[in-house]
């Protein structure tokens, strides 16, 4: 349902085959249908790469300059996707350079394998070198994690992992692979996992539940659909819209909902949460019948949750029963998976517009537009705003683009006007707001899309945190678009500094580097501009070029992003300057 | 909301590093465990949980919705006091030599008697009493034993059922049905 299966001709058990472990491991990513994987080697999962050599063919191996790289790559391939992301370290430092990616795609809901050599099973324990305990570390941030000791447990083992991280609610899935295990022999034969007797991952929609949706939907005079990414990892996108219009209501996302419908769509009002836009926002506390879809109320959507959306009466849509009444307590709750429940819902709704309400919304927009928005694209006579750059990029691309974002102003401003509407090109870190995750995830979305235009939009504190893929770009020469926004600032951090510690600007200010000089030296193609004359030609540039490129746009120093809802206010309170 | 104690009852699959996984839920939430005791159960293969902590309604029907969302949970439920037959087994060692200096031999036995426990053993140096109850019975025994001086005591966590006919083989034979109905619908 919610990533692709397994390979179709593998679904019948293959004759058994006698092979190392760490053959075993290379067989079992084949019958998964894997054909890329992003990696570092090192002294415990030496046999594997061993196995590697012999299988170039078919299964290509990136290899990265960070393992943290390797796992956000694999992140950026399967966000963009729909299959599982694979990445592999070694043992100790290699493990542990991967938790921060993992952390960031459990809480994201995005379908990773990532495989670990570990010490020989009989040093466990011991604190042999390089050996940590990457089953204890990454426990809290995985979905599901096993250590494999015996050769013969890896077909098993990677059938368990591929349908974990798939199925449900996707998560990120750790296999620890001790150096025994991939030497020693066993007879291979591969079974893909169809189910396991504890884990339920498709609950199905309840009628009783889906009536009492439709009914409070076709009552509602104001009724205002959230959607989240939920949607996306269900590839609901088109009973998503077919929903929408058929029941008029207007539609706003989240950060990770955005590209669930296109930016363009008459019945789409815009973005949520604490940087969203200022009618989403307001509109939160106006509505009498919300519709969550496939989103979890994150605190950076609701803002205080005890002024939040209390007058509405809540429907919430969603696959993960822990997140049901999590934050928000739902009136009437479909635990379902978005597609199947917006399927459900499809016939017991009325075809309804809502013009006078959605009127409202647009009223909102122009107080935006006056106060927020003309500002954001004055384009000033010598220097350029982060905005400009983004309409240009949303302009010229036509809202096609797989765009990847970092994290800080750049990442809000981008989210803000980037219009979004490919399928599934907007990829972010939402829930971690991991700096250091848009160049190496959008190497992987590249591999993962190779035919279609890839944008980093990066700011120059998150750049400096894993430019080091840049090595990776230059051998692979993946054609990959950076666009760095530098503004000389851990930007967002000294808007905070700005607005709420009385500006005492503490660490927030970089002396950065020569940083054409740089990615030439990784052979990439590189211009900078600080002009506003410049940027058009830059970026027709920079889109016509074949094969990686760096724009450094220089922007203004000190601009703020806004609306903004500060922490502890309510939604309603968001502040337009 | 007020804080009470509740027991949560947890089946899973008998996997390495599971205690861990579940304990974390509580830790992270900075939610304190009371007790926890772990065994086999009925069905051969299957782990009970018995845990108990004092938090509020709300949080503890979060804790158990997590707990019940790991992979390897097969079910997770959440009861309140009255819902659940509960016990603890506790032993006590006392110095037998002081007993028998004194010459409180028999309002020590009637001290067992009416704490409706007994012996397990007995040395020339101590005696070692079992009890089973519930906690407050368990702790009024400890106290009444004080004058015996008490060398050792250790107690068990709560192991508890539900007052309800649940039948996990039955719930069991119902989960692999549907995951192969599952199964066939996603076309594997
Ligand atoms: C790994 C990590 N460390 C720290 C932060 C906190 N943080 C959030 S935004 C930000 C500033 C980002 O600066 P830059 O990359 O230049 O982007 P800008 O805001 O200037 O666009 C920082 C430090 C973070 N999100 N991630
Ligand atoms: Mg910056």
């Amino acid at each position: 349902m919610s990533t692709q299966a397994p390979h179709t001709a593998y679904k019948m058990k293959t004759p058994p085959r006698t092979m190392t472990g760490a053959e075993a491991v290379v067989a079992s990513l084949l019958e998964e249908g894997v054909d890329t994987i992003f990696g570092y080697p090192g002294g415990a999962i030496m046999p594997v790469y061993d196995a590697f050599y012999d299988y170039q063919d078919r299964l290509r191996h990136i290899l990265v300059r960070h393992e943290q790289g390797a796992v956000h790559a694999a992140q950026g391939y399967a966000r963009v996707s729909n299959r599982v992301g694979v990445c592999i370290a070694t043992s100790g430092p290699g493990a542990t350079n991967l938790i921060t990616g993992i952390a960031d795609a459990q809480i994201d809901s995005t379908p990773l394998v990532c495989i670990t050599g570990q010490v020989g099973s009989h040093l466990l324990g011991t604190d042999a070198f390089q050996e940590t305990d990457v089953i204890g570390i990454s426990m809290p941030v995985t979905k599901w994690n096993y250590q494999i000791t015996k050769a013969e447990e890896i077909p098993a083992a990677f059938a368990k992992a591929f349908y974990i991280a798939r199925s449900g609610r996707p998560g990120p899935v750790l296999l620890d692979i001790t150096k025994d295990a991939q030497f020693k022999t066993l007879d291979f034969s591969y079974e893909p996992c169809i189910g396991i007797r504890s884990y339920a991952p498709y609950p199905k929609s309840r009628p009783d539940d889906v009536i009492a949706a439709a009914a409070l939907i076709n009552s509602a005079k104001k009724p205002y659909i959230l959607a989240g990414h939920g949607i996306l990892l269900s590839q609901a996108q088109e009973e998503f819209a077919a929903f929408v219009e058929k029941t008029g209501i207007p539609v706003a996302s989240t950060l990770l909902g955005l590209s669930a419908l296109p930016g363009d769509h008459p019945l789409y009002v815009g973005y949520l949460g604490m940087h969203g836009n200022y009618a989403p926002n307001v509109k939160t506390n106006e509505a009498d019948v919300i519709i969550a879809v496939g989103m979890r109320f994150d605190d950076r959507v609701t803002g205080d949750l005890a002024r939040y959306a209390k007058q509405a009466r809540i429907i919430h849509i969603e696959i993960d029963p822990s997140e049901i009444n999590k934050n928000v307590k739902a009136e009437v709750a479909i635990n379902a998976d978005a597609k199947e429940a917006l399927l459900a819902l499809m016939p017991h709704v009325q075809k309804r517009s809502h013009d006078a309400w959605i009127s409202e919304f647009k009223a909102l927009d122009k107080i935006e537009h006056e106060k927020v928005i003309v500002k954001d694209f004055t384009l000033p006579e010598n220097s350029i705003k982060m905005a400009n750059v983004v309409e240009r990029i949303s302009r010229k691309t036509k809202g096609e683009a797989i765009i990847v974002t970092d994290v800080g102003q750049h990442q809000m401003v981008t989210s803000r006007y980037y219009a979004y509407r490919g399928q599934d090109n907007n990829v972010t870190s939402g829930g971690l707001g991991t700096m250091g995750f848009a160049l190496p995830a959008a190497i992987g979305a590249k591999f993962a899309r190779p035919n279609e235009e890839v944008i980093a939009i990066i700011g120059d504190g998150g750049f400096q945190m894993t430019l080091q893929e840049l090595g990776t770009i230059f051998q692979e020469n993946t054609g990959v678009k950076i666009v760095l926004l530098n503004n000389n600032f851990l930007g967002m951090v000294r808007q905070w500094q700005q607005l709420f510690f009385d500006r005492r600007y503490s660490s927030v200010e970089m002396k950065n580097p020569n940083f054409i000089k740089i990615t030439e030296g990784f052979g990439l193609k590189a211009r900078k501009i600080e002009h506003p004359s410049e940027l058009d030609g830059a970026i027709d540039e920079m889109l016509a070029h074949d094969g990686p490129y760096f724009l450094e746009v220089v922007v203004e120093r000190e601009e703020n992003v806004f609306p903004m809802v500060p922490t502890g206010a309510s939604v309603a309170e968001i502040r337009l300057e | 909301m007020q804080k009470k104690l509740f027991t949560i009852i947890a089946f899973t699959e008998n996997r390495i590093g599971l205690l861990n996984r579940i304990t974390i839920i509580f830790t992270r939430r900075h939610i304190n465990i009371e007790s926890l005791t772990t065994s086999e159960c009925e069905v051969e293969g299957v782990h009970r949980f018995t845990i108990t902590t004092r938090t509020t309604k709300e949080r503890a029907v979060k804790v158990v919705q997590q707990i019940d969302k790991l992979v390897e949970v097969i079910k997770a439920s959440l009861h309140e006091e009255e819902e659940t037959v509960y016990q603890e087994l506790a032993l006590y060692k006392v110095d037998a030599r002081q007993i028998a200096e004194n010459g409180l031999f028999t309002a020590f036995l009637n001290t067992i008697k009416k704490y409706d426990a007994h012996i397990q053993t007995a040395t020339d140096d101590y005696i070692i009493i079992e009890k089973v109850g519930r906690r407050v019975e368990v702790f009024m025994l400890l106290d009444a034993l004080k004058e015996y001086h008490v060398l050792e005591f250790a107690k068990s966590g709560r192991v508890a059922m539900t007052r309800s006919a649940n039948d996990l083989d039955q719930y069991l034979r119902d989960v692999e049905a549907r995951v192969a109905e599952e199964a066939h619908e996603v076309g594997v």
